[in-house]
């Protein structure tokens, strides 16, 4: 059966670390990072492997920082 | 299957959100988790799909959105505070092959400018409002607006407001519904996935709309100000949903026919 596999890449120097998105991920793909970005703010990262791209997160960021891939694996 | 790589998924034919052009390269000016920079994504998402990025004219307000026109790279004119839909209607009598919208907090189109934002409905303009409610004056610090909440705290209220004291909140987008002038009147919110997707599609009908030329098109977008209500942006979306919604009720509220 065909299924399909997605990714994030977050400009996580855009990022404000305001964390919106992590309820916004059906499968809890994203979390806060340990580390700050150069404004100061905690960025997200992601935490898993199980993207689907369903485009939620990007969706609901407030300053449009994620950018969504989905492939189809036959 | 195990042996996809992320280099294999994020290839360009594989690319299905990436934020859009429309938006310029500034960092938006919003604290982290305001719905304002939400909501001004997906009013330039619209414009992007109905390709009329040349063709529209936005009139930012005074509040935190009064830098709107830093962020939209579109023609834009910041007016006085209030004045947005005087100023839209001047910009579209002169220009009626434009499609024209305001762009305001509460405290701009419900407070200071009342009587601009009633006289453009009930005339019947054919320009679109799109009207960012967090129930408080955001950028001044969080004062008492006309739309706060019966007993919300506010730094101006900060027992909570007492409605025998301070009055009523105004429901402007339920008034503005009444009047004939308008076509299509309706209430959204950009905290879910879902929310901002029926957002942007009644942002779509109501610039759609301009080019039926049969009057006013109001968006409301009930949204958070979680600097202003003290709360971390997951809390402040949380309580709006528990106390804002209730009394501002999400859905269209008069809807004219495609
Ligand atoms: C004529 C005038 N009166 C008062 C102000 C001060 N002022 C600036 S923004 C603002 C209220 C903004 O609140 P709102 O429209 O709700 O927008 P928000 O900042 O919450 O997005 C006020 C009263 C002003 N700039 N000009
Ligand atoms: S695209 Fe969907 S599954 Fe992937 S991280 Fe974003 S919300 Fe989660
Ligand atoms: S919603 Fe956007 S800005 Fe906020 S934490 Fe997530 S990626 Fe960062
Ligand atoms: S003060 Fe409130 S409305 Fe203004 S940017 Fe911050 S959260 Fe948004």
């Amino acid at each position: 059966m065909a299924k399909v596999k997605g990714d994030i890449v977050i400009d996580v120097e855009k990022c404000k670390g305001c964390q919106v998105c992590i309820p916004a991920c059906p499968n809890d793909v994203i979390g806060v990072s340990k580390n700050v970005n150069g404004k100061g703010y905690n960025y997200v990262e992601t935490v898993n492997e199980e993207c689907i791209g369903c485009s939620n997160c990007a969706i609901v960021c407030p300053d449009g920082v994620i950018t969504v891939y989905r492939k189809r694996i036959e | 299957m195990d042996t996809v790589t992320k280099d294999d998924i994020r290839k360009p034919e594989n690319l299905i959100y990436k934020r859009t052009n429309l938006l310029t390269d500034k960092t938006m000016s919003y604290c982290p988790g305001c719905g304002h920079g939400t909501t001004h994504r997906i009013i330039m998402e619209v414009l992007e799909e109905m390709g009329i990025q040349e063709k529209t004219i936005g009139i930012a307000p005074v509040g935190c959105s009064v830098l709107a026109y830093e962020f939209m790279n579109i023609d834009m004119q910041q007016a006085a505070h209030g004045r947005a839909p005087a100023l839209a209607t001047a910009v579209k009598r002169l220009m009626p092959e434009k499609f024209v919208f305001t762009y305001q907090g509460d405290g701009d189109l419900a407070a200071i400018g009342t009587a601009e934002t009633i006289h453009a409905c009930n005339r019947g303009e054919n320009i679109v409002i799109i009207f960012i409610n967090n129930g408080i004056y955001g950028m001044t610090g969080g004062q008492m607006a006309p739309t706060t909440l019966p007993n919300m705290k506010s730094s101006t209220s900060p027992y909570g407001r007492d409605v025998k004291l301070m009055g009523n909140p105004l429901k402007i987008t339920e008034l503005v519904a009444q009047l004939p002038g308008t076509l299509y009147v309706t209430r959204q919110a950009v905290h879910t996935p879902a929310a901002v997707r029926r957002t942007k599609k009644a942002i779509r009908k109501a610039f759609e709309n301009q080019k039926l030329n049969k009057g006013l098109s109001f968006v409301e977008v009930v949204s958070n100000c979680n600097s202003g209500w003290k709360m971390t942006p997951n809390q402040a979306n949380e309580w709006m949903v528990e106390n804002m919604f209730p009394f501002y009720p999400l859905g269209d509220i008069k809807v004219n026919e495609d």
